[in-house]
């Protein structure tokens, strides 16, 4: 089976870049083909990037505290290209802000201090689809 | 290590005797009287070079540490009412926090800015903004700490221009601006010229606040940042120490002599929960500083020699989970910041693992300074941990550690530190080893050799999820971007574009000090936003290369 292939990236303004390099690591060692965007990326770029990649899952960190507008601005710019392309949500993210999320699209959210087992089994979850599935 | 003195603890002595004290008894509790400072009559003593044991030598004695609590949310209205409860409260300084679009130097109506503005801090974009932020203080009454850098000459500019416009001359301010442009592109990634760019901003603002502004830290050299982004203790130490070097170089070739600047020098250390380690760190630094200042750079002024610093506990190591837990360690943090003889301090909220603090979050975070400093009586004796044969072990070990990494830095220059760190951060040096850090610290966490509680272990208590956590609106960022609109509508626009035209002449000219320029553009309500993009015109703008 080809290997899970995941764009990590960094949407907005926010240059917390400790926990995306961490968890691209993670992913890494855990056996996907990871692709970081950099910082500073749009909803767009981010889409983009996603699509021309064809990655099969999209992990967003946030910890800004924007993630309450930017993650569905992501998964409808991912829509809008006609794609499936599951978004995972990493970060400070607090536990009130999660159902809002996952109605607005979000296939997953990850909270601080989430460990390694459960980001990768996540986002490998993510990718296979089966979060969707379940939502369906 | 014996200090250079012929008899260090007369010349300790008389410096005390000098000083000024609190009016409190120095005693135990049960009324044991306590000595300023402990330890032989040949050793070291605070306030006599190399400092290991502290820059002063009656330290708390004279004066407790600053409680500068930072603080900065949604539109420059809310963050002063934030201001006037901290002042209310008993801190005694203030610390700005300002929110992504403004530390990116975007105005609140940028694209870019969507769903970020007032969320991290405060958005400032105009004038009208910083009036409102200070409004009601005394701004020649209170130290004003303001956390910018790729802006910092901009909302220099512009607080000098609020300052002079509530009446208040610039030679009376006092405060800091971090201003630590390198620690950004190693660490903080709020970055918007290329380094050299950048550093000629650094170097416009040294100079004239080392000519100008006499009570004003032009940099406050941030390990803070390096730290939460994943370094080592060790790491942190010698790459904030290695960018002090690098801005004392650059100062130098501007022609400043080394006393004219470097006293207005201070640094910024994180507080993480290792306890002896940071207090070893804080030691290690002074100790290197002062060397380092008189050896290498001909400093002869004891205050360039002199490192001071101010502290922040680690907002990294506060977990979600049980957030009540994060008042502990940051009790425990804090005293280490403490011991370690810092002259500022900030405690982190129990909160700040979900949100910006709640306001009775942030009080609990300054009651918790204030039991350290009025009910534990550990301020009453310098060092108190100087002269255990386990932190003077560890202080060498630190001293040696960042040494080695000094050596790199240097070997990266050729013989100089300045273009070491340039050179560092063009090819990702800093950035790789902070990140291989962070790596390696997750994966002891993984491999259940590093305990957090209620992480990793002691869950219970868990599924309680109840703190109250602080909401920012979308409300703030529409009010904030109808403010700047009405600003816009109301300046003399033809006065915005003669100041911003001389900016980019300015800028062109490396010779030139664009404070100046800046000041005027702040007068007339040119918006951050526009003198950013203005010099960025000239200065051209930095892009990472992403590595993992």
């Amino acid at each position: 089976m080809a290997a899970i292939r995941v764009l990590v990236a960094k949407v907005g303004l926010d240059g917390h870049d400790r926990g995306v390099k961490v968890v691209a690591r993670l992913l890494r060692d855990a056996g996907l083909e990871v692709i970081y965007t950099g910082l500073f990326q749009t909803p767009e770029t981010v889409a983009a990037a996603a699509v021309d990649e064809d990655v099969d899952v999209i992990g967003l960190s946030m910890l800004s505290g924007a993630h309450m507008t930017l993650a569905p601005l992501v998964v409808q710019a991912v829509r809008a290209r006609n794609s499936d392309i599951p978004v995972v949500v990493g970060g400070i993210i607090p536990n009130q802000d999660v159902t809002e999320l996952l109605e607005a699209g979000v296939a997953a959210c990850l909270g601080p201090g989430a460990p390694a087992e459960e980001v990768v089994q996540t986002v490998i979850t993510a990718a296979r689809g089966e979060h969707r599935r379940q939502a369906v | 290590m014996t200090a250079s003195s012929p008899n260090p603890r007369l010349e300790w002595q008389k410096a005390f005797e000098e000083s000024r004290l609190r009016d409190v008894p120095f005693q135990t509790m049960s009324g044991i009287p306590l000595e300023p400072v402990y330890g032989p009559d040949d050793g070291e003593f605070p306030g006599a070079y190399p400092y290991t044991r502290g820059p002063y030598a009656s330290m708390y004695r004279s004066k407790l540490w600053t409680m500068r609590m930072f603080a900065g949310f949604g539109t420059a209205i809310d963050t002063n009412l934030r201001f006037k409860e901290i002042i209310r409260a008993g801190g005694d300084g203030l610390s700005t926090a300002f929110d992504m679009p403004t530390l990116l130097g975007l105005d609140s109506d940028d694209p870019m800015a969507l769903g970020e503005v007032g969320r991290c801090g405060v958005a400032i974009d105009t004038l009208a903004d910083m009036s409102d932020l200070f409004s009601g203080i005394d701004l020649g009454n209170i130290t004003t700490s303001m956390t910018i850098n790729s802006p910092a000459a901009v909302l220099l500019a512009m607080f000098v221009a609020q300052a002079e416009s509530a009446g208040v001359p610039r030679a009376k301010l006092g405060g800091t601006l971090q201003n630590d442009i390198l620690k950004e592109y190693q660490a903080q990634k709020e970055f918007v010229f290329p380094p050299r760019q950048s550093m000629r901003l650094v170097r416009d603002t040294v100079a004239f606040t080392a000519a100008e502004m006499p009570r004003w830290h032009s940099i406050s050299i941030s390990g803070y940042h390096i730290r939460e982004a994943g370094s080592t203790a060790a790491e942190e130490l010698a790459f904030t120490l290695g960018n002090g070097f690098a801005y004392v170089e650059l100062a130098r070739q501007a022609g400043l002599p080394v006393d004219a600047f470097a006293p207005r020098l201070s640094f910024f250390f994180n507080a993480h929960i290792d306890f002896f380690e940071e207090i070893a760190k804080y030691r290690a630094a002074r100790r290197i500083w002062a060397r380092w200042m008189k050896e290498r750079y001909g400093a002869t002024s004891e205050r360039s020699m002199q490192l001071r610093f101010h502290t922040q506990t680690a907002g990294v190591s506060l977990t979600a989970q049980q957030p009540e837990v994060n008042l502990i360690r940051t009790a425990i943090e804090a005293l280490a910041g403490v011991l370690g003889g810092t002259q500022s301090l900030h405690t982190n909220s129990m909160d700040e693992a979900l949100a910006l603090p709640t306001e009775k979050a942030a009080r609990l975070a300054l009651r918790t300074q204030q039991v350290i400093a009025y009910e534990t009586n550990v301020a009453h004796v310098a060092d108190p941990l100087g002269g255990s044969h386990f932190v003077e072990a560890l202080t060498d070990e630190m001293e040696a550690r960042a040494e080695e990494i000094f050596a790199r830095i240097d070997e990266m220059g050729r013989g100089s530190m300045l273009e070491g760190c340039i050179t560092g951060i063009e090819e990702n040096w800093f950035q790789g080893r902070i990140a291989d850090s962070a790596y390696e610290l997750e994966r002891a966490f993984n491999r259940g050799e590093r305990i957090i509680v209620g992480v990793n272990r002691f869950l219970e208590g868990n599924e309680e999820d109840s703190l109250d956590i602080l909401k920012i609106t979308n409300e703030d960022e529409a009010k904030q971007r109808q403010r700047l609109g009405q600003v816009k509508r109301e300046r003399n626009e033809s006065a915005v574009l003669d100041a911003l035209d001389r900016l980019a002449k300015d800028a062109v000219d490396p010779e030139v000090n664009l404070m100046p320029a800046l000041i005027d553009a702040s007068n007339v309500f040119a918006t951050v936003g526009e003198m950013m993009t203005t010099m960025a015109g000239v200065f051209g703008r930095h892009v990472e290369v992403p590595t993992i």
